[in-house]
């Protein structure tokens, strides 16, 4: 027996008070630290998949759309230009590097993108099994896909129009997995990816011999500058120019965190009231138990014990639960990840994975230590400057 | 040894008490007895430091309480004495073997034999994982006798121990209170209104 274990005992001795400060801390803590998770874990496979990608070209529309589509393969396309007028802008001496995309197909919602091999590079893509494409109708496979699907080398996909599952497919053609890419933690694993040739072709009259290259096509170009001071100019005299559109994905994506960013703002104040309604109810149940508790305290007393020791029994009771409310609440939020990257995958086959401690989680761990203390610091003084003589006296 | 002079005692200036001197030569008990109202409770929180006398000296074992600070009458208290109270108390999440452990803890010990034979002594070693509301009055009452021996006090002092009790259960307790204090070689003073006590003591004072 010790202060500690004793501590334990009673919490144990009032288990329906104890549990109702644990749930509300636990409930706050756990809605911070998802939301925490949720924002670092898309923010970071957000970031990830934007590496290299300085602007993006397309059709004139909603500059998100266009990334949404182009750089996380999550939206419509706005659109098609032409090959021309984005040749012209590849051989701008200000263009690093840049990588056409042709959308045009699903294999059972799974986008078939053309591109250019330069993709691969982009992502870090490693081929598992199998090689690069060399004809028309070979394709790549994203590790995801063939995960889901159950793909194999060499098998034949039968390809729908359209980029839903529900579209009509091209019974007559099919593609050949000719290579699978080892997962690179990017956009690449929900791909299927074949040449432009593939998409041109496929769509274009089948009695045409040969597609004239004027009339040929493609959804969207990824560009990465020489300079990066060129993002600021090079965008707008295209968006003003041309009737193409630019779209720089990173300022992009922080203007769609800013818009959900005020509904996750007033989430995490909700959480954080929650946590001190739970810092009250520790205290309310602390002194409370501090009356029905007098005698057995001043017996404590009686046998020896010191101030200082009966002070600790009620700050060790405070701060174990709300430790428990903190090691409950961090364990909901990674159910909650889970519970909403299944969903995620499920719907628009994003996933998240790799859970960390995020920086911020300390910080919550340092809160409940001290709300643990706060609550219990009143009924801690109380307790230290108990008179013990005049509470038994009182019997 | 246990010796008292000239005690006083006040509670915020208004009630004020004077008490007999005490002279005890160690093995020997006492009956303290007097009227409710008389200071009985206070002497005994007196001599067991929990209050501190406004002026006079308590002497025990060779100790001046009045001179030991809060803290350093909590640790003598532990070492010496142990509380018999009128109204059994207990830490009630705790069970009856875990309520002396804990005593145990807090004077440093650790010894399950003893609190075994105490518990086997005082005829309730049945009841050792029991839940102390589990407990009838009278084993309440021998678990709260085994709380204050349990550190091998040199004193054992009760408080009104027998007033509730019909006459055969006041002389049970009181020869069981007797008969620990012998057996583990402890003084006893008992502090009561109850004059049938009168006929088990050979020292008595009033006040």
């Amino acid at each position: 027996m010790n202060i500690f274990k004793l501590s334990i005992k009673n919490i144990f001795n009032k288990p329906l008070s104890s549990l109702i400060t644990v749930a509300l801390l636990a409930l706050g803590i756990g809605i911070i630290s998802l939301l925490l998770q949720l924002n670092s874990l898309i923010k970071d496979q957000m970031e990830n998949n934007l590496r290299g990608i300085d602007m993006v070209v397309g059709a004139k529309g909603s500059p998100l759309q266009l990334i949404l589509s182009s750089v996380y393969h999550i939206d419509s396309p706005t659109g098609n230009i032409s090959l021309e007028e984005a040749e012209e802008i590849s051989n701008n001496k200000m263009v690093g590097s840049s990588i056409k995309l042709l959308y045009g197909d699903n294999y059972k919602g799974y986008r078939i993108v053309g591109a250019e091999k330069k993709l691969i590079e982009l992502y870090k893509g490693v081929i598992k099994q199998g090689k690069e494409w060399d004809n028309p109708y070979e394709v790549l496979v994203g590790s995801k896909v063939y995960e889901k699907l159950n793909i194999k080398l060499g098998d034949n996909l039968i390809t729908s129009h359209g980029l839903r599952e529900t579209g009509q497919s091209h019974s007559d053609k099919s593609f050949k997995v000719v290579g699978l890419l080892e997962s690179s933690n990017s956009v690449m694993d929900q791909l299927i990816i074949t040449s432009p040739e593939s998409v041109w072709n496929i769509h274009s009259s089948h009695d045409d011999e040969e597609y004239e290259d004027e009339n040929k096509e493609i959804t969207a170009m990824l560009i990465k500058f020489k300079s990066p001071m060129n993002i600021i100019r090079f965008p707008r005299q295209i968006n003003e120019n041309t009737n193409l559109q630019a779209a720089v994905p990173s300022y992009e994506i922080s203007r769609l965190f800013k818009l959900f960013g005020f509904g996750i703002e007033t989430l995490t104040y909700l959480a954080y009231l929650i946590i001190i309604v739970s810092g009250f109810s520790l205290f309310i149940n602390l002194f409370n138990s501090m009356n029905d508790r007098k005698y057995e305290m001043a017996l404590i007393r009686t046998l020896g014990a010191s101030r200082f020791q009966l002070s600790r029994m009620i700050i060790f009771e405070s701060l174990i639960l709300t430790i428990a409310g903190f090691a409950i609440g961090l364990l909901f939020s990674r159910f909650g990840v889970m519970f909403v990257s299944s969903l995620m995958d499920e719907s628009i086959n994003y996933n998240l994975d790799s859970i960390k401690i995020l920086n911020e989680e300390y910080w919550l761990l340092g809160l409940s230590f001290l709300i643990g203390l706060i609550s219990s610091l009143i009924p801690a003084i109380q307790v230290y400057k108990m008179n013990i003589s005049k509470i038994l006296a009182d019997e | 040894m246990i010796k008292t002079k000239e005690i006083k005692f006040n509670y915020d200036n208004q009630v004020f008490f004077k008490f007999h001197d005490i002279n005890l030569e160690s093995g020997e008990n006492l009956l303290i007895i007097g009227n409710s109202g008389i200071g009985k409770t206070t002497l005994l929180h007196l001599l067991s430091g929990l209050l501190k006398s406004n002026s006079g000296s308590i002497e025990l074992f060779g100790k001046e309480l009045t001179k030991l600070s809060s803290f350093q009458l909590d640790i003598f208290r532990r070492d010496n004495i142990g509380i018999v109270f009128q109204k059994p108390h207990f830490v009630n999440s705790l069970t009856v073997k875990e309520n002396l452990e804990l005593a145990q803890y807090i004077a440093n010990k650790k010894d399950n034999k003893r609190i075994e034979n105490i518990l086997k002594n005082l005829n309730i070693f049945d009841k050792l994982n029991k839940k102390t509301n589990q407990l009838s009055q009278g084993e309440k009452q021998r678990v709260s006798i085994a709380l204050a021996i349990v550190n091998s006090p040199k004193l054992i002092l009760a408080d009104e121990p027998t007033s509730s009790l019909d006459d055969d259960n006041c002389s049970n307790v009181i020869k069981l209170l007797k008969k620990q204090a012998t057996d583990f070689g402890a003084q006893l003073i008992v502090i009561t209104h109850d004059s049938r006590l009168k006929k088990h003591f050979k020292k008595s004072i009033e006040l």
